[in-house]
């Protein structure tokens, strides 16, 4: 689980993250939304540690991330696992090597050890016989795969996930989410998704936390997404005709 | 003030490469990499450019030798101090800033760009020791290329000389003998030294510090290489006052 409590980001006058607050819950894919703009990839920056905010506090499973020494922030950042909006797959590696770098960097494991772990993630995200190819030579949903495969080759506690459908056609998106929601459930890891995507909203949200300038806006799950009177969120969530007639069609049915 | 502000961040980085060390299983690899694509793939050019300018440097001196008493062997002699002195170890410098000073702001600006530096560092990965570390040490083997520009650049100087009918073989040996004094080969491994530090790391520095996209890392490879010719050329003045003045 994931507690945030009251923070604040701010770089030179421009004032990012104003107090926000919430809790990801463990075993449950949590989605962050917004407009561009409204600071969910600062927010999730800070989540990684990736920046410190300037007040408030992080807390992953009663640990305070700003109380911990350097060692001990090492070592919990072992524990996450990301993928990055492009993948950020290291070029010069294969899909093997991509996946083994952490086993490597971090583990004491034998080289038997390791490929046996790739195999099993590399097996896990549906990808088969890609383990010798370079990330230039596999389409966007199989980079997408392997990035999900190094995200969880450690085990991680907390899965971070930023735009995890970018550029990638329908159906190869649902099957990114799909994968992520039966991730999440089967290592029981604390999710959390930044995205754009309402399909991923609708599918697998279920907590979201909708942010708008730096403040959080709202907050509850898919099923509350359709009754909200919030305007920010019903302008931002059905903007598009098909889910605006979505909406509505779920009204009918509840009335 | 900005220049200030980024001497200091250059300061810091390059404590942070020192810092939190990658496991050495991985680190050889890096090394090994590295020195094959900083120094094994730059021996071509440097061979190419020091023969040619060598040879230039003899067949521009025996052309200004006018007077017929000064001996033609100060044909080699004159080579030999410019090849050792300024141009291995100076100019070919400037010219791997270029080189692989640009290869190595385009590398590393592009992991910045395609977000896989924030991959290493929420892994939990000393990004700069990860990817600055080897280079730096990879380096370290550039004298060697250093003493093959050397070799090269007299051997060019022999060849235009004496195939061009300036002097003869023996001469231009004598030449190369003449007034010889061995600190002046420390000086140059000295700099060389220096200069490979140098070329390493203001590189590196402006390729992990950069912001921006495609773009940008054309600009980062270019600003990289202007400064670190101007600190090349503004450490060449300072350590040749320093060590033969």
């Amino acid at each position: 689980m994931i507690d945030v409590q009251d923070i604040h980001k701010s770089f030179g006058d421009a004032h990012i993250l104003k107090g926000i607050s919430t809790t990801f819950e463990q075993g449950k894919t949590n989605l962050i939304i917004g407009q561009s703009g409204s600071g969910k990839t600062v927010f999730l920056k800070c989540l990684l540690g990736l920046f410190s905010p300037e007040q408030g506090n992080i807390v992953y499973d009663g640990k305070k991330y700003a109380e911990l020494s350097d060692d001990q922030k090492r070592d919990l950042r072992q524990e996450m696992g990301m993928v990055f909006q492009g993948s950020a797959l290291f070029d010069s590696m294969t899909v093997e090597g991509n996946v083994m770098f952490p086993l490597e960097m971090f583990t004491k494991q034998s080289t038997s050890e390791m490929k046996d772990r790739v195999d099993a993630v590399l097996k896990r995200v549906n990808l088969i016989d890609a383990h010798h190819k370079f990330p230039s030579e596999i389409s966007g949903g199989m980079q997408k795969r392997v990035a999900i495969a190094r995200a969880i080759v450690m085990n991680p506690k907390y899965l971070f996930c930023d735009e995890p459908n970018s550029g990638l056609d329908p159906k190869t998106a649902i099957l990114i989410d799909d994968l992520i929601k039966e991730i999440t459930e089967e290592y029981n890891i604390t999710t959390v998704i930044n995205t754009h995507d309402m399909n991923s909203v609708m599918q697998i949200g279920e907590k979201i936390i909708f942010l708008k300038d730096g403040l959080l806006e709202w907050e509850g799950t898919k099923n509350e997404i359709f009754k909200t009177d919030n305007e920010a969120v019903t302008n931002f969530v059905y903007s598009s005709d098909l889910f605006k007639k979505v909406r509505q069609m779920y009204i009918q049915e509840q009335n | 003030m900005n220049y200030l502000a980024s001497v200091g961040s250059y300061a810091i980085m390059i404590r942070e490469v020192f810092k939190k060390p990658t496991k050495w299983r991985i680190m050889k690899s890096l090394i090994y990499k590295e020195i094959d694509e900083l120094i094994f793939s730059s021996l071509g050019i440097i061979i190419f450019i020091s023969f040619f300018i060598g040879a230039v440097v003899a067949i521009q001196t025996a052309l200004n030798l006018t007077n017929p008493l000064i001996p033609r062997n100060l044909i080699g002699f004159a080579t030999r101090q410019s090849v050792i002195l300024e141009f291995a170890p100076t100019f070919v410098s400037i010219i791997m800033a270029g080189k692989v000073g640009s290869y190595i702001t385009s590398s590393i600006g592009t992991m910045r760009v395609t977000e896989q530096i924030d991959a290493l560092e929420v892994m939990g990965v000393n990004s700069l020791n990860y990817l600055v570390f080897p280079k730096i040490i990879a380096m370290l083997f550039y004298p060697f290329a250093i003493a093959i520009s050397m070799y090269v650049g007299i051997f060019g100087g022999w060849m235009a000389g004496v195939f061009g009918g300036f002097l003869t073989s023996a001469d231009f040996i004598t030449g190369l003998q003449t007034d010889f004094v061995p600190f002046h080969i420390a000086y140059a491994f000295v700099k060389t030294l220096i200069f490979a530090f140098v070329i390493a790391t203001i590189p590196s520095f402006h390729g992990f510090y950069m912001k921006g996209g495609a773009l940008e890392v054309g600009k980062a490879s270019t600003t990289s290489f202007v400064w670190t010719s101007v600190v090349i050329i503004i450490l060449n003045y300072i350590l040749t006052q320093l060590l033969l003045g």
